[in-house]
Parts: structure tokens; sequence; C-alpha cells
């Protein structure tokens, strides 16, 4: 399939195209935008004079709402590896001949719409909703306790949200575990525990890798969870503050600025941490 | 107490399944309300009145829906033919630039919504392109591109390469193989690469919100009347697309299982 050198870059050109129009110029299109003086408007224009201010103005700002957006991001993405684990393990290792039903049961749930999803935990979560009452009368919940509108409802909805991203992956890696190997480990005394934290976690570490940045990533940077199960104090996320930025005041350079240090600080944490996953060995 | 200690994690997977499905199960419910008022969303009343006559009381509905719809089915068709050519290239080539390709592919799918859908609505303001229709159509095609690439790729990667060359070597040239032997084999991670477009597309929110301008797609329907009262015929749309959704992933679980039967007999 050597002869015709060119084929390859024919088949790749459509997509590569509308990737690098629609993907990456937009990228440098936001970074130019977080420079522009923020004096301008929409409607009379920008001018273009490299002012790094931006950059100062939206941290000073808004550090609060970037840190809260990584906090609720990493406790949901913990939580969904607690929840998804014995899930991904029980499908990939127990399921036998049901495997594949099984499977597409962790999927169908995420084709209702997201939004219709995180409203019906509005439902759930509500302050006369029968799950509240419940947790008041077992007084898990004080007296006219809340859940909605708290910031443990905000990480609720995240961890819930991006489960299948989380389940996907370990089911992947769990799959290829060779179940010899655990059958190997009791034979050689092992207690079980002892055999899934020597042989089977180590060997899902791939997906454990994957599953979480594919958790952690979406989650910094939804705004979904936290517009609707949210409340006015404590819960705004950055992804709120960038849309509003953009949309309701029309701040566009203070909004790119913003929108710019949350991918810059994505890339840098999902470098070092597949680094840092990577050569550790992670045992 | 064996029993239970035995199937352990078997019980605590399916609660875990249990869980992710309770919300469907409201809205399902919920698709079956008949609210005292439009600011409640707790079951009042049970009818059959939101299935029989989705359109009326939510006058904006049933056309955002079909906005959805269009845009959801040429954003598969876009994405589908795209991703399918470049996954081919990636896996039964060998070039230079493949690693560039790769990281392309990769970055979409690695960033937030927020950043993509912000940085999308600077470009097309500076070029002064109006937002709408067309402005959604190509987000939601540049999103779904890297999903398609990822699952038509995982296809090739489990297929016989042997099959190709036995074809090439009783002289079908390139075209032909591909399209008597590579297409074929491919149709199930292509018909599963466009589901995954599809349900991406119609169910996005936050890269729409964006670029929509003054369009109003099912999603944003929902997150507009979120604020006023959501009408309950809302989430007959949402029971319907899961019904759905559902039979057509079970539908080809079962067309699989019979073709390997077919083959194994």
């Amino acid at each position: 399939m050597t002869s015709k050198k060119w084929v390859p870059y024919l088949l790749l050109a459509p997509g590569a195209l509308w990737l690098a129009i629609f993907f990456l110029t937009p990228m440098f299109n936001l970074g130019a935008t977080s420079l522009y003086d923020p004096s301008g408007s929409l409607e009379s224009g920008y001018v273009m004079n490299g002012h790094v201010g931006n950059y100062a103005d939206a941290l000073s700002e808004y550090w609060p709402q970037f840190l809260r957006s990584f906090t609720f991001a990493a406790i949901a993405t913990v939580l969904a590896l607690v929840i998804a684990y014995p899930l991904a393990y029980a499908i990939a290792l127990k399921a036998g001949k049901w495997k594949n039903i099984l499977l597409v049961l962790v999927i169908a749930p995420f084709f209702t719409s997201f939004l219709l999803r995180t409203l019906a935990w509005t439902a759930i979560l509500g302050d006369n909703s029968s799950f509240v009452h419940f947790l008041q009368n077992i007084h898990i919940l004080p007296e006219g306790g809340r859940i909605l509108a708290t910031p443990f409802a905000v990480v609720m909805g995240l961890t819930y949200n991006f489960l299948p991203f989380m389940t996907l992956p370990l089911f992947t890696s769990l799959e290829k575990v060779d179940s010899r190997l655990i059958e190997a480990a009791g034979d050689l005394y092992s207690k079980p525990f002892t055999g899934f934290r020597r042989v089977v976690l180590p060997l899902s570490m791939p997906g454990v890798v994957a599953g979480t940045l594919l958790t952690f990533i979406p989650a910094s940077g939804d705004y979904i969870n936290a517009q609707l199960l949210g409340g006015i104090k404590n819960t705004t996320m950055i992804g709120n503050v960038i849309d509003r930025a953009f949309l309701e005041r029309g701040a566009y350079p203070t909004a790119a600025a913003l929108s710019f240090v949350l991918m810059a600080a994505i890339v840098i944490l999902v470098a070092s941490y597949v680094k840092r996953a990577g050569t550790d060995e992670l045992v | 107490m064996t029993w239970i200690r035995k199937n352990i994690i078997m019980i605590v997977g399916l609660l875990v399944l249990f869980y992710m499905f309770i919300p469907v199960f409201v809205v399902i419910a919920l698709s079956f309300n008949e609210p005292k008022s439009r600011l409640t969303y707790t079951f009042d009343k049970f009818t059959f009145d939101n299935w029989l006559h989705p359109c009326s009381g939510a006058e904006a509905m049933c056309p955002s829906v079909m906005v959805s719809l269009k845009i959801g089915l040429l954003s598969t068709l876009g994405a589908t033919i795209l991703g399918t050519l470049m996954a081919y290239a990636l896996m039964r080539y060998r070039f230079r630039g493949k690693g560039v390709a790769n990281v392309l592919l990769f970055l979409p799918m690695a960033s937030p919504e927020v950043v993509m859908g912000s940085s999308l609505l600077t470009l097309f303001v500076s070029a002064s392109f109006p937002l709408g229709f067309w402005t959604i159509l190509i987000a939601h095609i540049m999103f779904c591109l890297s999903f398609v690439v990822v699952t038509v790729k995982a296809r090739l990667a489990g297929m016989d390469p042997r099959l190709e060359q036995a074809a090439m070597d009783l002289y079908a040239n390139e075209w032909q193989t591909f399209r008597r032997i590579t297409l074929p084999l491919l149709a199930p991670g292509i018909a599963s690469a466009a589901l995954l477009s599809f349900s991406l597309s119609f169910d996005d929110f936050i890269v729409t919100n964006f670029n929509s301008g003054s369009t109003v797609t099912f999603p944003m329907f929902v997150w507009g009347s979120a604020q006023r009262g959501i009408p309950p015929q809302v989430n007959v749309i949402g029971a319907a697309v899961f019904l759905i959704a559902l039979a057509i992933v079970v539908l080809g679980q079962i067309i699989g299982a019979r073709k390997r039967k077919a083959l194994a007999a």
C-alpha cells in the first residue's frame, strides 16, 4: 500500500482541516481576544493592545471560583471512581453471558438528556421531596436542613453525570485482566483483598488514569450542575462565570482570559498527572 | 450469608446500576404528570395527555425538537463520514505526521466544553459570521469527529487485516477492497459511531449555547424553561428519546448475536 503516498493525506484532509479551522484557530482567537483592551465592546469593536492586565484582573477577581471548580471536580472524580469501580469489575469479571446486556444498561441512562436527568435530581433532592423528608426524619439531616442549593448537591450531580466516562475505561482495562491471575494469587494463599490490591488494581491502572481524566476535565468546566443544583452562594463554578461574562455581560476580553486560564490549568494538571501515573508504577 | 459474601461485587454493581437509572425513572414518571402549577416539579396527578398531545401546552418545544433532530442528523452524517476516513487512514497507512493527527484528534476530547464553545464564539464574532443553525452544525461536527474516529479505530483494530490482504492478492484494487471487504466488516463500528454522534449532538447544551444566536435547540428550550417552569411534555421527549435509543441498541445486539450464530453454524 506504499505505492500511493498521498492517499492517507487525502483521507485525513477533510477532517483534519475541519479541526484545524474550527478547533485550533478558535484557540488562537481566544488567546488574541484575551489581550484586547477591555474598554471596548461588541458594538464599538475592540482594540488589540496586548492588555495582559486582563489575566491579572480575571484571576484576582475569580480565583475562588477557579479553586472551587477544581475542588468540586476532584471530589466528584474520586467519588465516581469509588462508585464505578465495583460496577466495572462486576461487568468485566463476574457477569459472564450477561456482560453485553449490562454494558448496554450502563450506557442506557445517558440516552436521556443530560439536562433532564439533572432536573430530575432537583425533583429528588428538592426541599419538599420524600427523600429529604426521610433524611430529616431519621435525623441525618437537621429539621429544615436542605440538600438542593448546597455544594453537596452540585458535587453529587457532577459525580452522577460523568459516571459512564469513568465506568467504560475501567471496564475496558478490567476486561483484559486474565482471571487466572486472580486464581493464581488465591492459590498462593493471598487473601481476596490482597489479591485484588496486588494483582487486579495495578493491571487496571490505565483504566483508572483514563477514567479519572475523562471525568475530571468535563466536571471542572461544567456549569449546568452548579446552575441547576446549586444555590446563589458557595456553588458558583468557573464555567458559570465564563458563560455569564460572554453571554450576559459581553465582557469578551475578561471572559476569554478566564477561558484560556482554565484550558491552560487543565493541560498542566493533565500533563503532570499522566507523567506521574506513567513513571511511578502506581502501586 | 455466604451467598451475599460470594456475590458482594455483583450486588454492589447492580446497586450502582440502579442508582444510574433513578433520574431516568423520574423523567419517565414526570412524563405522565399533570402538575398543579407550572412552577411545581413534583408528581401531582397521573395523565396520558402529555404523551397524546406532546406539542400542545408548550408551543416552542416541538419546533426546537425539530431543530435538534435536523442538526443531529446532519452533524452525524458529516462527522461519521469525515471520521471514518480519518480512522481508516490512521489504522491502515504509515505516513509522516500521524502523531500530529492523533494529537489534533485527542485535544477536543480533552478540552472542557466551555472552552471549546467560547473560543468558537470568538472566531465567529471576529469573522462576523452570523450565529445560528449553521454555526451550531459546524460546532457539532467538530466535537463529534474525535469520538467517531476513536470508535471506528477500535473496530478496525479488531479486524483481521489478512482479509484485506487476501482481497488484494486476488487483484482487487484499494477502492474495491475498501468497498467490498472493509466497509461491510466495519459497518457495526460505523453504526455505533453514528449513534454516539447523534446522542452527543442531540444532547449538547454548553457548546450550542455559545454559538446558537437566536436558534433554539431542544436542550436550550429545556434550559430556558428551567427558569420559568418546566412543561411536563419536555419529559415525554426525554423518555421517548431514551426508549428509541434503547430499542436501537438492543436491536443491534440481537442482530449481532444472530450474525455470530449464523457464522458459527
